[in-house]
């Protein structure tokens, strides 16, 4: 995984391209990220940076943290968090040294990690989208319920995985592949096209995407001329029609 | 953080446009692809409704196309809407204008503003 960087999530909006294409996108503040301390296979068994980004009163830091900040020479911070690194990449970055938007030079689309909205203990119909019972016709006090969940002494259990109500949101959830539209270095903000997990105001961790980049018309993208290699997958076949249809009115 | 949305979307938000108001009836220049060519298409109507604040805004205009009823819905602030004329001011007491729907010929008239 390539190394990435801790933001904050402002919110949605939707800005215009160049050739009048609406885009929904989420806006992420990337304050410098401050390298705190730095994981050696030697000592500790692998590589990682571990940085840390936002201010925090100094009454808030207990000792221990106090002693890490002192040791990177910088002030403290309120959210640490350990990106595994490459060894031979490990001196690229000093202690203490702040990382921001150069990292996103020439990224195109974005991994983006987060805590999702907690939703509390939801039942089947919300939490697995299962579509309940009639409204009518003799249902009784059972609209939201999931149905049968298994068979009968033979398995005679019920199967593992099988899907019920239950917590749901509140984990982390990555989103891959979110396109970079507008990177704006003075305000230090990145704007991603579509939903990043979490609420507005928390921390979210991007990284480089492991993707390529999908196609979207008026930014273009390399999946824009590739469809899928197998031609006789007819799933394939309708995702490469469908971005070349899009691109078709503007090429002709 | 809220500022900084708001900052984003005021960005965006074109002055180029003239001050008109719902009754009255606007030419919307509206570029349209075709192909590889780029021509600029006039809608003329009257504006019978805004939705949306800073660059989210949009207008709904509606003409009467050969007998046929014809309404756009255009982003204000996008950059395919080339100018906006206002042709005529009218004078309405309503926000939306969505009577006009069920109105034809001289009852679909508006008073004019002074």
């Amino acid at each position: 995984m390539k190394m990435g960087l801790m933001a904050t999530k402002v919110g949605m909006t939707q800005v215009f391209l160049d050739d009048g294409v609406r885009v929904p996108v989420t806006v992420l503040k990337l304050e410098p990220n401050v390298v705190v301390s730095k994981k050696v296979s030697e000592k500790d068994g692998y590589t990682a940076l571990q940085l840390g980004t936002g201010m925090i009163r100094q009454s808030l830091v207990n000792k221990a943290k106090k002693g890490l900040f002192a040791k990177a020479n910088t002030e403290p911070r309120r959210h640490l968090r350990e990106f595994r690194v490459d060894p031979a990449k490990m001196d690229t970055h000093e202690l203490g040294s702040q990382i921001g938007l150069e990292l996103l030079e020439g990224v195109t689309s974005l991994d983006v990690s987060g805590i999702s909205k907690g939703k509390g203990f939801a039942g089947v119909m919300k939490r697995h989208n299962f579509a309940g019972f009639p409204g009518s016709h003799g249902t009784h006090e059972y609209f939201r319920h999931g149905g049968s969940i298994g068979m009968r002494a033979k398995p005679g259990k019920v199967l593992k995985g099988k899907r019920m109500a239950g917590q749901m949101g509140n984990e982390t959830v990555t989103v891959q592949n979110l396109r970079v539209i507008r990177v704006m270095p003075e305000e230090n903000l990145v704007l991603l096209r579509g939903a990043v997990p979490g609420s507005k105001g928390k921390i979210v961790e991007i990284y480089p995407s492991t993707r390529k980049p999908k196609a979207l018309p008026g930014v273009g993208g390399q999946a824009l001329e590739e469809g899928s290699k197998n031609p006789m997958k007819a799933s394939k076949a309708g995702s490469k029609g469908k971005p070349a249809a899009a691109a078709a009115p503007k090429k002709k | 953080m809220a500022n900084l949305i708001s900052m984003l979307e005021q960005k965006e938000v074109r002055t180029d446009h003239p001050k008109f108001q719902v009754g009255d009836t606007l030419r919307v220049f509206f570029k349209i692809k075709e192909g590889d060519k780029e021509r600029v298409q006039v809608f003329e109507g009257v504006l019978i409704g805004e939705r949306g604040a800073a660059n989210r805004k949009a207008i709904t205009v509606r003409k009467i196309s050969f007998s046929c009823g014809v309404e756009r819905i255009f982003p204000l602030y996008s950059p395919r809407v080339e100018k906006i004329e206002v042709a005529q001011s009218g004078h309405v007491r309503r926000a939306k204008l969505y009577y006009l729907r069920d109105l034809r010929g001289k009852k679909a008239r508006i008073r004019e503003r002074e």
